[in-house]
């Protein structure tokens, strides 16, 4: 009993450790990189400290965390059937675009409770829809969806504006921009704080996730399908249907996070606004180990560091864009980390042999001349 | 309409053209070298900017574009390099590490360029070689015999790729590392160096033609330049099944629509920018959904070789 437990919490402190040693490599190096260019490293993660958390900053690093959960936990459904949905930016604006575009007489028309609900439904079935045409492709043809999502979302990007200039432009302002929701019914607080309610939506939707991967039929067969499309097929599972409800799945995941972060946080959408909020939790993602209550922690520690980044990287003086970089090395060392951590469970050389090979050979020749040159 | 026609509108047509295709020409045939020999490089968008930031700084401290021009290979290469270790000698998820390489460009080049040039943002001259007499002609001779040297140096580029992957044994070499390692291993060749060889020349041509951008076409650097052109260039790839010229001829396509673009702005028609920065991707998604069945991928694409493993 007590050998097992041991042997839980080694197994448990072992994937800690894999999760957490990514990031903190990744921090190290970026601070190193801070020094080069002349940057104070200390200062700046100092300042996302209080930026990120302290007063009510965690407040605003929680609103930033429900359109991140959301499509995190998009991603993760996408990712476990070894799909890669990488169209999320275009995913995300169209369906803003139109909750933006409509919410305002929507909400006159009917009640604010009525309108969102409506245009909850529209945003996931935007998001949805945007997937289709990779999702056929790769279901019918098996044409890389890697770079079709990519396509479709710059095209996506493109049609938001050109939906903002010529159907929700709002007639009061000159700027290109939807009307806003009238601040007094956007999505309430959450009592006591300045967080809107579209957060706890977030976590129902993690919680229900978990439990759909981990505990339905679905999941399993999902599971399958990832682990290997062709005995997927073997047990009846059709891998065309999988890949467009995957997809589907996946993008309305995305467009519900574009409606929240619309409803709770910015209320209106101006042309050429991307938040870009999928580039960077890609790794979370893979970190959490592709599970969505996993996910959680991740993307609560990147929200709160993309808060406070933005303002500490603009007070330090250089560009927010530094954090592009940060979770690159993440994904970078979670690559090696991950690569260490197989190879140490199975027991094999953490060099492939052809590597080793081609290393030892011009030694080998070296000693076979007897040592001379 | 008809008054557009006119000799030098036509010129600056073809010259529209031109600078449209040969960035992405560079691009693809980079990703070509690397798909055949089974190595996806989904990070060419990031090895596009740091070439293109790189080609800057080089050609602006030693006043010559060829040097910029080299100076933008070797980022390219540099960039390549963490591919080649952590993909091709360890065997690690190539489509992870494209995505780190590509954040890591765009991370890396904005943040120095906001600590350099974003305050003054100079430009680099442009040295067109104008070749005496043929550049007399009308209309091709304004625009591609008075186009820069480093033009030619692309279209010389192109054909020397094209012949080393269809006449040489390198090129059946990276071939076969694409079609069957195993059968390339068996008979005495190396997978691992072939790869590598792969993806240092995808790395070196993805940074010219990134610095082909920012010397060449726009004489300047801006943050994230390259807006997809990475993410074409592998579409590029799947369309021309690994065959330089189609990969020419198809990036020219490219660029026709890039100046079909830029034309209809001049018109009197009222076309939003939007739909013209749109319209190359439209037609790439198009090309996509007609062509799909006929998209080539060597079908040892994207998986590590494992001497041994089946």
């Amino acid at each position: 009993m007590a050998k097992s437990d041991q042997g839980r919490l080694r197994s448990v402190s072992y994937l800690l450790i894999r999760s957490v040693l990514p990031i903190l490599m990744a921090l190290v190096v970026a601070g190193i990189l801070l020094v080069i260019i002349g940057k104070d490293p200390i200062g700046f993660y100092i300042g996302v400290f209080q930026n990120g958390i302290m007063g009510d900053n965690w407040q605003h690093s929680l609103v930033m965390m429900t359109p991140l959960l959301l499509i995190a936990i998009g991603l993760i459904v996408a990712f476990r059937g070894q799909l890669w949905n990488l169209g999320y930016d275009g995913q995300f604006l169209l369906a803003g675009v139109v909750v933006a575009g409509l919410a305002p007489q929507l909400i006159e028309a009917t009640s604010p409770g009525v309108a969102y609900l409506l245009l909850t439904i529209a945003a996931v079935v935007v998001g949805a829809a945007w997937t289709y045409i990779p999702a056929h492709l790769k279901a019918r043809f098996g044409t890389n969806e890697i770079i079709t999502t990519l396509v479709m979302s710059i095209i996506g990007v493109g049609l938001t504006n050109i939906l903002i200039h010529y159907f929700f432009q709002d007639p009061s302002v000159r700027t290109p921009r939807t009307s806003s929701i009238p601040m007094d019914v956007m999505l309430p607080y959450i009592p006591g704080t300045h967080v809107h309610v579209g957060f706890i939506i977030a976590i129902i939707a993690a919680i229900v996730f978990q439990f759909i991967l981990k505990r339905t039929s679905f999941g399993l067969r999902l599971d399958v399908f990832g682990a290997s499309p062709k005995s997927a097929r073997h047990v009846g599972i059709k891998s065309g249907r999988m890949i467009i409800l995957l997809f589907a799945i996946s993008g309305g995941l995305i467009g519900l996070a574009a409606s929240m972060d619309i409803f709770g946080q910015w209320g209106y959408m101006r042309t050429n606004w991307n938040p870009a909020y999928g580039d960077e939790i890609v790794p979370f993602v893979f970190l959490a180990r592709l599970s969505p209550l996993g996910a959680i922690p991740f993307i609560a520690f990147y929200s709160v560091f993309a808060t406070g980044g933005m303002i500490a990287s603009q007070e330090a003086g250089f560009s927010s864009q530094f954090l592009k970089v940060i979770v690159a090395l993440i994904l970078i060392f979670m690559a090696i980390t991950e690569y260490i951590g197989t190879k140490r469970d199975l027991g094999q050389s953490y060099l492939p042999d052809e590597l080793k090979e081609t290393i030892k050979r011009p030694f080998a020749n070296f000693a076979s001349r007897g040592g001379k040159p | 309409m008809s008054d557009l026609l006119t000799p030098v509108f036509i010129a600056a047509f073809i010259g529209a053209c031109i600078a449209g295709a040969i960035p992405l020409m560079l691009a693809a045939i980079g990703e070509t070298v690397g798909e055949q020999s089974g190595v996806l490089n989904l990070g060419i968008e990031g090895m596009m900017l740091m070439g293109a930031y790189f080609g800057y700084v080089v050609a602006l401290d030693t006043g010559s574009l060829w040097w910029g021009m080299l100076g933008g290979a070797v980022a390219g290469a540099g960039m390549s390099l963490v591919l080649m270790i952590l993909s091709v000698w360890l065997g690690l998820n190539q489509i992870v590490l494209g995505i780190a390489i590509t954040l890591a460009g765009v991370g890396t080049t904005t943040v120095l360029y906001n600590q350099t040039y974003s305050q003054t943002a100079p430009r680099v001259d442009p040295s067109p070689w104008v070749i005496p007499g043929l550049s007399k002609i009308p209309v091709i001779g304004q625009s591609v015999f008075s186009q820069s040297g480093i033009f030619w140096g692309a279209i010389i580029l192109a054909v020397a790729v094209s012949w080393l992957l269809s006449r040489t044994n390198w090129g059946l070499c990276i071939k076969a590392a694409g079609q069957k390692p195993s059968s390339l291993d068996a008979a005495g060749g190396s997978v691992m160096k072939t790869r590598s060889q792969a993806v240092l020349v995808g790395g070196v041509f993805a940074g010219l033609g990134g610095a082909y951008l920012s010397l060449v076409e726009t004489s300047a650097f801006t943050p994230h330049m390259t807006n997809g052109l990475g993410y074409i260039a592998i579409i590029v790839t799947m369309l021309s099944r690994g065959r330089i010229l189609w990969v020419a001829v198809v990036s020219f396509a490219y660029g026709l629509t890039v100046a079909v673009g830029t034309a209809l702005q001049l018109t009197s028609l009222d076309i939003p920018t939007d739909v013209i920065t749109m319209l190359p991707y439209i037609v790439v998604m198009l090309v996509l959904l007609i062509f799909a069945r006929n998209v080539y991928i060597s079908p040892a694409l994207g998986a590590p070789y494992t001497r041994g493993a089946r």
